[in-house]
């Protein structure tokens, strides 16, 4: 049995650990080797990516533990699809603060940046719930870490706002994972999932209370609406990289919305088919419609760009909502486009927010850029990939989604989104104009953007050219993991008949 | 005992869920220590109540569930870390922003002092 598996979990804490350890004045060491772990990171996950292809499921028996009894890791193509999009992501955002003389995280930065990617893989891969849980907590006590790591006002607040918020949700989440545990007398969530299918009449309310709880958790996670208050404050106030990094974050709600709404109290969950459906399709659509309201009223450009990864969670979450195939293989291409491009829209945003002098991030006349030619090209491709325009990835997601949208749902669908990207449209014109052309006759006095935060930028928007260029690939592949997570039966049969390795 | 159960956590939580509405950052952070006290004694319910039954299968007729102590105990430690780090958070956004409410804004209360 291969233990690659278990690599994207194991790499980030031992480099974690490891940076701890390097001094403040060796800086330049640090990086290089965050750098060096992350890159083999992106090399391991893109292995796994490959034995997933094949379409058999990995299913890794921690201590050896035969199924249901441990704690298994589970990698299919959703699971490696989503570990290379946080590898690559970390890359591009660690890459992002190579030349600050001090990285704006403070001298931990590296380490908990590990630290979180550690959590994010873990929650990716992991089979058990309660393990789930675990890694959430560690994800999220490293993103508390990386938010508050520089002092500031905005930045006490906006953190105590987000960590006593999540410190709830973990308390429900505890509720809900205990109920089912009570019912179902398992943690395992293949195992689960034929117990909640077998579930006693009488029960059946109980557990459906866990999993519409469990609903909240994940939303909170994701930002949906009514939780999603937290999230503009705390991306607008932690620093690029973070930021960068952060957006990651809720696609990880997302992912365990479809985990678990698809596997455990999916098609096939008898009483409890589909539960959460009803709930999941008018709370997306209003998480889109207060996110692009919010993008039309929002007075800084960092707030803006936040709101824009709330307009995409709705996006996401009403292709979720669907519930066929081609909408969730529609809904992971998006996926991919708008958290590589919410990252690099965040980088950009303080490459500007520098050449601003004090006017900083607002969305006001002030002094001209030192490279505006440079930086507003990069800002309008941005702007066209998010807006959903052609030519780039934004404009296929989303036409993907609307495709794959009927009925009265389509009615809704279509009229929210295209609404959406107008609004967006509108407000990005506006701070594009402003910041790049109503200037004052004067230029800041700020050094030029260094090369290699172009560089991460760069990278980061060449995967919107990417699933642009090769987009047929791209739909191709995310239409084959839809296929494989709508049939949840060969997820369960492969985790309930590994067997423990023999020897001596 | 299910009863008596029953209400020690129901009155937990309706302290903490109150306590966490509050608008200093005090009584949040007590609310959520309560909370979580009354999340970890449900864990603990969910294995089913016994006396005089050991958690270890095959020492005599009866034994208990060992998982949802073992749940416990890792919940106990996370939610322990969680409000250590809260509160110095909640120390420092008091020195930062000059007052313990969680807006950051006083009140006319505080204003009349």
């Amino acid at each position: 049995m291969s233990h690659l598996i278990i690599l994207p979990i194991l790499l980030p804490l031992l480099t974690g650990l490891l940076l701890l350890l390097v001094p403040e004045s060796r800086r330049m060491l640090g990086h290089i080797l965050s750098l060096i772990s992350t890159a083999l990171l992106t090399l391991v996950t893109l292995q796994l990516l490959f034995t997933a292809n094949t379409g058999e499921l990995v299913v890794y028996a921690l201590g050896n533990w035969a199924p249901p009894f441990g704690i298994v890791l589970v990698l299919d193509r959703l699971s490696a699809l989503l570990l290379v999009l946080t590898s690559t992501l970390a890359f591009f955002s660690l890459l992002y603060t190579t030349a600050e003389e001090a990285p704006q995280g403070g001298q931990s930065f590296h380490s908990l940046a590990h630290f979180l990617l550690m959590g994010v893989n873990g929650a990716f891969l992991t089979g058990d719930i309660f393990n789930l849980f675990v890694f959430f907590e560690v994800l999220l006590l490293a993103s508390y870490s990386l938010l508050l790591q520089d002092n500031g006002a905005a930045r006490a607040k906006a953190g105590l706002h987000y960590v006593v918020l999540n410190l709830a949700g973990s308390a429900l989440f505890l509720i809900a994972v205990a109920i089912l545990y009570g019912l179902t007398g398992t943690l395992n969530m293949a195992d689960m999932a034929q117990r909640v299918a077998q579930v006693n009449p009488a029960d059946a309310p109980l557990v459906a209370a866990a999993a519409i709880l469990l609903l909240l958790v994940f939303g909170l996670k994701a930002a949906m609406v009514p939780l999603y208050f937290w999230l503009p404050r705390a991306y607008a106030s932690a620093s690029a990289p973070i930021a960068a990094l952060f957006a990651i974050m809720t696609k990880v709600g997302v992912y365990t919305i479809i985990r678990v709404y698809t596997l455990i109290f999916g098609d096939e969950a008898g009483l409890l088919a589909n539960l959460a459906l009803p709930w999941l399709w008018p709370l997306a659509i209003t998480t889109l419609v207060l996110g692009f309201i919010g993008a039309l009223a929002a007075q800084e450009l960092r707030m803006q760009i936040a709101y824009l990864v709330i307009i995409s969670v709705g996006t996401l979450l009403a292709g979720v909502a669907i519930n066929s195939e081609v909408a969730l293989g529609a809904t992971l291409f998006y996926l991919l486009h708008s958290t590589w491009i919410a990252g690099a829209l965040f980088l950009l945003a303080d490459l500007i927010v520098r050449q601003r002098g004090v006017t900083a991030d607002q969305i006001i006349a002030g002094p001209m850029l030192r490279q505006p030619i440079l930086l507003g090209s990069l800002f309008f491709a941005g702007a066209v990939s998010v807006i959903g325009m052609p030519p780039l990835s934004g404009f296929i997601g989303k036409a993907l989604i609307l495709q794959a949208a009927s009925g009265i749902q389509a009615v809704w669908l279509w009229a929210t989104v295209l609404a959406a990207s107008l609004a967006v449209l509108t407000a990005l014109s506006r701070s594009g104009s402003t910041i790049f052309w109503r200037t004052e006759n004067r230029v800041e006095e700020a050094p030029k953007a260094d090369i290699w935060s172009l560089l991460a930028i760069f990278g980061l928007m060449g995967f919107s050219f990417a699933l642009m260029i090769w987009g047929n690939y791209a739909i191709e592949y995310t239409r084959g993991i839809a296929e494989q997570v709508m049939n949840p039966g060969h997820y369960i049969d492969a985790v309930l008949n590994h067997r423990p390795l023999q020897g001596d | 005992m299910e009863a008596l159960i029953s209400i020690i956590i129901a009155v937990l939580t309706g302290c903490g869920v109150y306590l966490m509405l509050r608008g200093r950052t005090f009584p949040v952070i007590i609310g959520l220590t309560l909370l979580s006290y009354a999340v970890n004694l449900f864990i603990f319910v969910m294995g089913r109540l016994h006396s005089g039954a050991p958690a270890v299968i095959g020492a005599g007729d009866r034994y208990t569930d060992p998982l949802p102590q073992a749940l416990v105990l890792t919940a106990i430690v996370i939610s322990f870390a969680m409000t250590a780090f809260l509160l110095v958070l909640a120390l420092r956004a008091r020195a930062e922003l000059g007052n313990d409410h969680v807006d950051g804004r006083p009140t006319a209360e505080d204003d009349a002092q």
